[in-house]
């Protein structure tokens, strides 16, 4: 039983290892903007992973670029700038706001607006004609 | 009047909402628009398949140029490569290969059986020249202007169909048109 347990243990542990080959940086926060960074990023083989959770052969590559543009002292934006400009804005898993994804960004408060206007209408108007009903009963 | 718009409004709002729905469902996913569409093509230098002087971008200056990504691991690339055998027969403008995260032996042995479309090959092992051209599929082919810069990207394989509707006009208004 016990040498059932400490098999599976080992087992275990494998997953800890997770896909991530880089080796981590010994600075905390650098590997802390590594793995923020490459959380950001879309591997474009598998489209709903990031680079960070991918196994394809891409997403290492890319884990390779960022783990070698965050060791070189380059900032979060120029490495989204490099990722952009070779992958567009797919790449980000959190689009910005253009002209393209406007739509995107504003489409739920433009909903919400015009619930609140036509709720408005709906609501005024009921008022008025129950308003006559109320003084024939009274 | 008031009651005309008040039918209309909503077909014309679900309209617009089924048309935009419709553009998505029809739409492939796996293909991403390039954002080097309209770009120079990125400056590079690596090793040649064969031979041993460095391949860059100025191998294909005024020139028009069809430039394809492939590896003799990629399935798609071993099913378009009658295709690009097809296009190389043309003689229409030259095709460069770049052979992407390959092994040499592998690809040449590939070349060998299945015969060699391309006026020239870089060599790309480690794949960065792949990232700074945006490749996340092979094969996937760029078509440069006279003046380097990349006008069209296929992402996966060629067809007989695209090259005949597609691709072989896009080089005919290159070449013909103003630079």
């Amino acid at each position: 039983m016990r040498r059932f347990c400490a098999a599976l243990l080992v087992l275990c542990s494998f997953a800890a290892y997770g896909i991530d080959s880089e080796p981590p940086f010994a600075d905390a926060t650098l590997q802390a903007r590594y793995e923020a960074l490459t959380h950001g990023f879309r591997c474009l083989v598998c489209q709903n992973e990031t680079i960070a959770d991918s196994n394809a052969d891409l997403a290492a590559d890319l884990r390779r670029q960022v783990h070698a543009m965050v060791a070189a002292g380059k900032s979060d934006a120029e490495i989204r700038t490099y990722m952009v400009e070779r992958y567009g804005d797919f790449v980000l898993y959190k689009p910005p706001v253009t002209a393209g994804t406007g739509l995107l960004w504003g489409g739920p408060f433009l909903l919400l607006l015009i619930a609140i206007v036509a709720v408005t209408a709906v609501v005024r108007r009921r008022a008025r004609m129950e308003e006559p009903g109320e003084g024939r009963s009274a | 009047m008031e009651r005309y718009l008040r039918f209309a409004l909503p077909v014309v709002v679900l309209g617009a909402l089924v048309a935009l729905f419709a553009r998505g469902l029809f739409r492939d996913p796996t293909v991403v628009d390039s954002p080097l569409i309209g770009k120079p093509a990125p400056a590079f230098s690596l090793p040649r398949l064969r031979g041993d002087t460095a391949f860059t971008q100025a191998e294909w200056r005024g020139q028009v140029a069809l430039v394809n990504v492939w590896g003799s691991w990629c399935v798609a690339c071993r099913d378009e490569h009658p295709v690009l055998m097809q296009f190389a027969a043309l003689h229409a403008v030259p095709l460069y290969g770049l052979d992407y995260k390959d092994e040499r032996s592998a690809a040449l042995d590939m070349l060998a059986k299945q015969g060699d479309p391309y006026t020239a090959i870089a060599f790309d092992a480690s794949g960065d020249v792949g990232i700074d051209w945006g490749v996340y599929g092979a094969p996937e082919t760029f078509l440069i202007d006279k003046q380097g810069i990349i006008r069209h990207k296929y992402i996966g394989p060629l067809t007989p169909e695209l090259l005949r509707d597609d691709l072989l006009p896009r080089i005919r208004g290159l070449e013909g048109g103003r630079p």
